[in-house]
């Protein structure tokens, strides 16, 4: 299985080397996406995890047994309507119609609860107004 | 004997806060009730206005002295390189201008996150913009090298000298082939996986004033959220092509070349863009001022996105290799509806322009004119039109013989189909 989670870590945990436990111990694959690590400070890490499903809760349940949060992780899509010149190009890209354009006033809106996370308006905005937002807490 | 009004008692009304200005969306429905003859008593001014990408733009500027003095060579903002060729520390910074550590499109499709366009959004937004040059020093000029932080207030004179804005009509752009193309049209999808279009058809200055009869040399008009003036007729300006029975051109046609003092514009009308695969541009927003001189003017500002037809022009070799491929035409209310059909087959369409600017600035412009901010002006010579005999030149295939060597950086890169 595979999965993206998001890692939080306290000052004592980040002395740890939990990638080389999960790489060696529990035989996953890991892809680090995104790392804010300081040796005696607060961090987090974001990781796509993929491996067997015994070997994947093992290490999830090792992680855990470390007193290291781990969260599922949710990308959402951000529409910055300041930055929004209101062409409308990502309403015809969109698939599900969570950025429309109102045909009598030709403006984008952005209903987030229809966004799919596919990506496809992000690099058809010209002023660059749609963003790919990991959600992260901040440092516990 | 038709109702005729002047360029001079129009303006007495705009002074006294009398005219009658209406957007050229709310002429449409105003002569429908009314009709064309009472209409054009009625009706002193309409506004227009467009707000899309617009490649061939940039500014002048002229920095002031360093001390000692600098005849620069070669000079950047944020990095992206400015024309020199002309006097000690005058430059020109164009919208598509990219710095040179940009990776273009090596990793395609690039991204082409910041440009010249973004220079001068920058510049006009008032923020910072780091300044060097490069020179090889004189007598007069001893300066080598200068680095430093400037912002818009600090220079002498900053000028937007646009040589090609406003195009009267615009290509529809399609892709018949099987990969998706990364265009100046944005991103096109293989199969006619969309359709994308550019202008703001019914608003659009020059499709309201089709035969340039106001639109010329010296006309007053909205630019860049301040105000500008007509200097020239655009680059590959062409008004001689197919039109339909009302005036309209039905393929790109006429352009106007713009001129305006950058301190007085406004980022939010002059924006940096960066299109995928392609490169960096800016949006400019125009907004033209239409005098209803007479009824046959009117006439020509109530046109409707249904009697504004462009053609369909496939990106994948029918552009590029100048192939001859007939898609057939597209009118601005199908392309503004979402979808339209080509070849039988339901296409949805891409935007580039942004109609409720376009909108906004008509309505801007229509305000600065019945508060007696913004007088209308007569052009002091007219564009070439219709009539014209102008040839749509190509850069013509020859063989300089070998030998002189005029740029070092040619040779083994020539495209070879």
């Amino acid at each position: 299985m595979k999965n993206r989670i998001v890692l939080y870590f306290s000052a004592a945990q980040s002395e740890q080397p939990i990638i080389y436990q999960l790489v060696k111990e529990y035989d996953l694959v890991v892809n680090i996406l995104k790392a804010n690590i300081n040796p005696q400070k607060e961090g987090l890490m974001v990781m796509e995890l993929t491996g067997e499903k015994d070997n994947y809760d093992s290490g999830i349940e090792y992680l855990s047994s470390l007193g290291i949060a781990c969260e599922p992780l949710s990308e959402t899509v951000m529409w910055n309507e300041a930055l929004c010149i209101q062409c409308g190009a990502c309403t015809s890209f969109c698939p599900t119609e969570a950025l429309a354009m109102d045909r009598e006033t030709m403006e984008v809106s952005f209903d987030n609860s229809k966004c799919v996370v596919c990506g496809m308006c992000l690099e058809c905005c010209p002023t660059r107004a749609i963003i790919l937002h990991f959600d992260i807490k901040e440092a516990v | 004997m038709s109702y005729q009004k002047s360029y001079e008692e129009i303006n007495e009304k705009i002074r006294k806060g009398e005219a009658v200005v209406v957007t050229a969306e709310e002429v449409i429905d105003i002569v429908e009730e009314k009709g064309y003859t009472q209409a054009a008593r009625e009706i002193d001014v309409v506004t227009t206005g467009t707000f899309g990408p617009m490649c061939s733009s940039g500014a002048f500027i002229n920095f002031g002295h360093s001390n000692p003095r600098i005849k620069m060579k070669k000079v950047w903002l944020n990095g992206v390189e400015a024309y020199t060729g002309i006097a000690a520390v005058d430059v020109y910074i164009g919208a598509g201008q990219l710095p040179e550590s940009d990776p273009e499109n090596k990793v395609y499709p690039g991204r082409f996150t910041y440009g010249g366009g973004h220079v001068i959004q920058d510049l006009v937004a008032r923020k910072e913009i780091r300044l060097e040059a490069i020179a090889y020093g004189t007598d007069c000029y001893p300066n080598r090298t200068l680095e430093t932080i400037i912002t818009l207030d600090d220079v002498n004179e900053a000028f937007m000298f646009n040589p090609r804005n406003a195009y009267q009509n615009y290509n529809c752009a399609v892709n018949l082939g099987d990969r998706p193309l990364y265009t100046y049209m944005g991103i096109l999808r293989p199969k006619l996986g969309n359709a994308a279009y550019s202008t703001s058809g019914q608003l659009s200055p020059l499709l309201n004033d089709p035969h340039y009869k106001t639109i010329g040399i010296g006309t007053r008009i909205f630019l860049g959220g301040g105000i500008g003036y007509v200097a020239w007729n655009g680059t590959q300006h062409h008004p001689n092509v197919l039109r339909g029975e009302n005036g309209v051109p039905q393929t790109p046609a006429g352009t106007l070349s713009v001129i305006g003092d950058l301190k007085q514009m406004d980022p939010n009308w002059l924006v940096g863009l960066s299109y995928a695969g392609y490169g960096a541009t800016m949006a400019i927003g125009i907004g033209i001022p239409i005098p209803i001189l007479d009824e046959e003017i009117l006439h020509y500002t109530a046109v409707k996105d249904e009697d504004i037809y462009c053609p369909i022009v496939d990106f994948f070799e029918g552009y590029p290799y100048k192939k001859d491929i007939d898609l057939g035409f597209a009118n601005f209310k199908e392309l503004k509806s979402g979808k339209i059909t080509i070849n039988g087959k339901q296409v949805v369409t891409t935007p580039q322009s942004s109609y409720p600017r376009a909108r906004k600035i008509a309505a801007t412009l229509k305000e600065w004119i019945k508060a007696g901010k913004f007088e209308i002006s007569q052009p002091v010579q007219m564009l070439p039109g219709a009539d014209s005999n102008i040839d749509f030149k190509s850069i013509p295939d020859r063989h300089p013989a070998n030998g002189v060597i005029f740029n070092s950086r040619m040779g083994g890169n020539k495209y070879e189909k």
